[in-house]
């Protein structure tokens, strides 16, 4: 089985492919070319993988894109794939994320959208409609925008119950619904929203991204705008992990689907000093859901490192032992076949990468 | 029959024409509208779902940008030549 790495960028997908156990690579790309790719998705519950770009192109606006045959070829619909209503008077900015449903729903594919929406659909991700339940709760005029724009970049359906899902999005922070998305709750008690004046509201916090863990489908992690957060209870509540982190401000957290209690972030100084603390490139991991972490750095670039790692820039593959991928805003990517310990380079010179996804093909 | 004149990026939109023969008129909105029929992917690289022009597509009208005749009311003559262009946008 080969791994298949796929790499958005601000100007184009790029797709590595490995087929000797994620030790070499091979560079393809890019594909849409002047395009960014905020997301991007490998649905490996089809016969054939499917992938899932979601493409958004400065002059010419959003779309998605589907390819059946890894990336030689893609599709996209006449119609819009991910459009507004009319009747909300709103157009798409651009989809910020592609998550397929679990295994229970092989044709159901959601997207976290710019303005913060949720979309789904039920032809394996060729075209969307809008959840209006969540479009029309009211907590939506006020959610805020951070600087990158108001989005929905976070969606997790549980692996076990088709009728619960977790959303997030900045600013906003968690929303959790318990029926197929018939209705939402906020779920962000715990975490904390220091730029408010009521520190710890229902709502509005600006969570970054949040992952699930691999053995407890009830245990989330989250990494919020300073704050890092671990729920037991399916993001009702939530509790720091910061302790034993050099930071607590970053964007991505990731886990390893098949070790449970790994999760792995990129810290930042602070929200004031976006840089890599220290100015060294360093993944920090937990193998014991955050309650202690460790730097790791074999194999990642040493001395002065500035670049930051955007919230879908780093992600984990499927395989035994798992792999961790780390793209950087300086267009190089990172990737670790034995879960952390030892890192190389798949790419460099890339423009910016904004999101990374692998699995095994 | 109005003459659109499409950019090298947008002609894989339109089965690798550079020009498009479109048989409507009247206004520009009037010309999208019957694009959107035929060539639905091109016409929405040009308007989103709201129907408004996007930002960094400038469309020009026998030489004219259309912001400067109204907009999407911009009146188009039966032999207009339509063109589309992309802003100077982008990093």
């Amino acid at each position: 089985m080969a791994t298949l790495l796929a790499i958005g960028t601000a100007k184009g997908l790029f797709l590595a492919t490995s087929r000797d156990g994620r030790r070499g690579w091979q560079v393809s790309g890019p594909h849409f070319p002047m395009t960014g790719v905020y997301a991007v998705a490998i649905d490996t519950r089809r016969a054939i993988p499917r992938l899932l770009a979601a493409l958004s192109s400065s002059h010419f606006g959003p779309s998605v894109a589907t390819s059946d045959d890894l990336g030689a070829s893609w599709h996209e619909p006449g119609q819009a794939p991910v459009a507004f209503p009319a009747d909300t008077g709103v157009a798409l900015g651009r989809v910020w994320q592609l998550t397929p449903a679990g295994p229970g729903q092989p044709d159901v594919v959601w997207a976290g959208t710019e303005p913060s929406a949720l979309f789904r659909s039920d032809d394996g991700g060729v075209t969307y409609h809008l959840v209006r339940p969540l479009w029309d709760h009211p907590h939506r005029e006020r959610w805020g925008a951070g600087f990158g724009g108001q989005a929905v970049h976070t969606v997790l359906p549980h692996p076990a119950d088709a009728d619960r899902i977790t959303v997030a999005m900045s600013t906003g922070g968690v929303y959790r619904s318990t029926d197929g998305g018939a209705s939402w709750s906020p779920g962000n008690t715990g975490i904390q929203a220091y730029f408010l004046p009521d520190e710890w509201p229902e709502f509005g916090q600006c969570v970054h991204k949040v992952a699930r863990d691999a053995g407890d489908p009830e245990r989330l992690y989250a990494q919020n705008h300073h704050g890092v957060y671990r729920s037991d209870d399916d993001g009702r509540t939530w509790s720091s992990i910061a302790g034993g982190l050099p930071s607590d401000f970053g964007f991505p957290i990731v886990t390893l689907p098949r070790r449970p209690g790994s999760v792995f972030t990129f810290p930042l100084t602070a929200d004031s000093q976006r840089f890599p603390v220290g100015h060294r490139c360093r993944v920090w991991r937990s193998v014991d859901a955050g309650g202690s972490w460790q730097p790791l750095s074999a194999g990642l670039p040493e001395g002065p490192f500035y670049p930051a790692v955007l919230r879908d820039a780093m992600c984990a593959d499927d395989a035994e032992p798992g792999g961790v991928y780390v793209g950087t805003r300086s267009g190089e990517v990172y990737a670790s076949r034995d879960e952390g310990d030892s890192w190389s380079c798949v790419a460099a010179h890339l423009p910016d990468v904004l999101c990374l996804r692998a699995a095994g093909v | 029959m109005v003459t659109l004149l499409l950019p090298g990026p947008l002609r894989g939109e339109a089965g690798g024409a550079s020009r498009l023969s479109v048989d409507a008129g009247g206004t520009l909105r009037a010309v999208l509208d019957e694009l959107a029929g035929s060539w639905p992917l091109l016409a929405r690289r040009i308007r989103d779902e709201r129907g408004e022009l996007r930002r960094y597509v400038n469309v020009y009208v026998d030489g004219e940008d259309c912001r400067h005749l109204g907009g999407l009311d911009a009146p188009v003559g039966d032999a207009a030549e339509v063109q589309v262009l992309p802003s100077v946008a982008g990093g």
